[in-house]
């Protein structure tokens, strides 16, 4: 599995490499990376390289990790125990909520832009001139208009997951084969026919690699929007425990924020695979 | 066999009749895709265009089919100007153009479905021509999983379900190879003697022009004009071993003539 997910992307034949790695399980050979770059990270920790008290190892981090996922509810001195499914639901949520809304939002407009050019000349000027506008760079706005609440952070994700599923959905839509379009005319089919069962079911590959971008970015902006305007989740957390120095915590944090990124790409593939049937089959 | 020239041949009830028709296509460098063509085809007949590529056969071809306007001239399809597509006018495309996201048989069926035709209008129907068509059996596999001769099966198949007054057929046996292309040829052949309904099909194989149509038009290159028009009297119903037949080797000759001379006068034109 690449970062981007595309898997068995590569070109066969063109991986040569070491041939002691060739000769490996595929499985073995996913592993020898992640479990060499902890050990080298661990062994590192013990033999006193990293900055003490501050980088934690990977043994450390599991720890504070296990407490914080499962210790008991009220654990005393450590404020974390038992905390982290509700500190997680909360950023999921918001996540969720910010994205369901980007995509509800996005897809219909971009249809409309890719598929009208009266529509595209109305909305796309403003839309292109807002997007290089950083969702960080909209901090400060969201916090004046919403206060320090989820609808902030909602706000934050919506916007950073509204455009790549906009301008992919748009090119999905713009990307109709010309005789697709004049085999559904010649056959009678309405504009409204066009758009549901022509147009839409063509943007569905753009549509969900935009859905894919915007779900790389909700989680980027649900950690920006809790480092500052809200009080609650994975975002607040990091900030919070890096003050009163708990860096095991914190990269227990960082490594949590990873693990929900994945497992939210991997939800949109499978989810993929169940819509978009046709362009797996062969 | 007679060639009249220009083509011109009036008929009480004609079913396609293109007056006069020029066709620019715009841009930076405008190009001149027909000039001043005259065309009729009769109800029922079976007509194909031959001539060299880029000689704007498949332009004629989207004109009758309303997906391109004329920049002169008039184009009537039953007496009346085109005015855009629609199902009473059937195209079978040369990649098939079927919708990659449904089964052959949603493809097969789109038009009525499209269209909210009742079920019980087409479904019978539509499944006979899928039969017809020797597909039964793919029913629900989707066009990736075709080969380009069953995909151009299912681009044929929709349009019989369609029931339209004429067909227009864009080089549709052109990608294919030449085992498919026989096949594909007689499918066509004897689902025609059933319809009899009219055809415009657009080819650059000369063999195929011959053994499918009752007239052949053949055209000159850019500016694109009719040259000649050949009427095929060959008897019904034909198959492929017809090819061999001295009759049809004369008419291929004659035909041969007609784009050899084109293709030196445009020569000679260019010098």
């Amino acid at each position: 599995m690449s970062a981007t997910g595309t898997t068995g992307s590569t070109i066969r034949g063109a991986a040569s490499g070491v041939p002691v790695i060739r000769s490996l399980p595929a499985w073995l050979v996913v592993l020898i990376v992640p479990v060499a770059t902890l050990a080298l990270w661990e062994l590192a920790g013990r033999a006193g390289l990293l900055p003490t008290g501050l980088i934690p190892t990977p043994t450390m981090t599991a720890n504070a990790w296990y407490v914080w996922a499962f210790g008991p509810d009220s654990g005393g001195f450590n404020a974390y125990s038992g905390t982290w499914g509700g500190v997680v639901a909360n950023s999921a949520q918001r996540v969720a909520q910010g994205y369901v809304l980007a995509v509800l939002i996005a897809v219909p407009t971009g249809i409309l832009i890719g598929w009208s050019a009266v529509v595209a000349r109305l909305l796309d000027p403003t839309i292109q001139s807002l997007r290089p506008i950083p969702i960080t760079a909209w901090l400060p706005f969201s916090i004046a208009m919403f206060g320090i609440q989820d609808y902030g952070a909602i706000f934050l994700i919506c916007l950073g997951a509204f455009y790549p599923i906009l301008i992919n959905t748009t090119h999905g839509a713009r990307s109709l084969d010309q005789n697709l379009l004049r085999a559904a005319l010649m056959m009678g089919a309405s504009s409204r026919v066009i758009l549901f069962r022509v147009v839409l079911p063509n943007a569905l590959p753009a549509i969900f690699a935009g859905m894919r971008i915007g779900a790389g970015i909700a989680w980027s902006a649900v950690i920006v929007a809790e480092l500052v305007a809200v009080k609650s989740g994975l975002g607040y957390v990091l900030w919070d425990a890096y003050y009163i120095g708990r860096m095991d915590v914190v990269v227990a944090d960082m490594a949590s924020i990873g693990v929900l990124g994945f497992l939210t790409d991997r939800l949109l593939i499978a989810l993929e695979h169940r819509l978009i049937r046709w362009r797996y089959v062969r | 066999m007679s060639v009249e020239p220009g083509g011109v041949v009036k008929l009480a009830e004609s079913a396609i009749e293109l007056t006069g028709v020029t066709k620019i296509f715009g841009g930076a460098n405008p190009v001149k895709a027909l000039d001043d063509v005259a065309l009729t085809v009769a109800q029922g007949q079976f007509v194909a265009i031959v001539g060299p590529s880029g000689c704007g056969k498949s332009t004629i071809l989207n004109l009758v089919a309303g997906f391109e306007e004329p920049t002169a001239g008039s184009v009537l399809v039953n007496g009346a100007p085109v005015a855009g597509p629609g199902p009473d006018r059937a195209v079978v495309f040369q990649e098939a153009a079927l919708f990659p996201w449904l089964s052959v048989w949603e493809n097969t069926v789109f038009s009525p479905k499209a269209r909210s035709r009742p079920e019980g209008e087409y479904k019978e129907k539509a499944r006979q021509f899928l039969a017809r068509v020797g597909l039964s059996e793919f029913h629900d596999h989707l066009p990736a999983q075709l080969s380009g001769g069953m995909k151009q099966r299912v681009g044929l198949a929709r349009t019989l379900v369609m029931e339209p007054q004429l067909f227009l057929m864009d080089e549709p046996f052109g990608a294919l190879d030449a085992q498919t292309r026989i096949d594909m040829q007689e499918l066509l052949l004897s689902v025609w003697d059933e319809l009899r309904r009219t055809v415009v099909f657009i080819t650059h194989d000369v063999d195929e022009a011959i053994l499918l149509a009752d007239v052949v038009f053949v055209m000159s290159a850019r500016p694109g004009r009719i040259r000649s028009r050949v009427p095929i009297d060959l008897p019904r119903p034909r198959s492929i071993d017809l090819i061999t037949d001295p009759t049809f080797v004369a008419l291929k000759r004659e035909i041969f003539n007609q784009i050899r001379h084109e293709a030196s006068a445009a020569r000679a034109g260019a010098h």
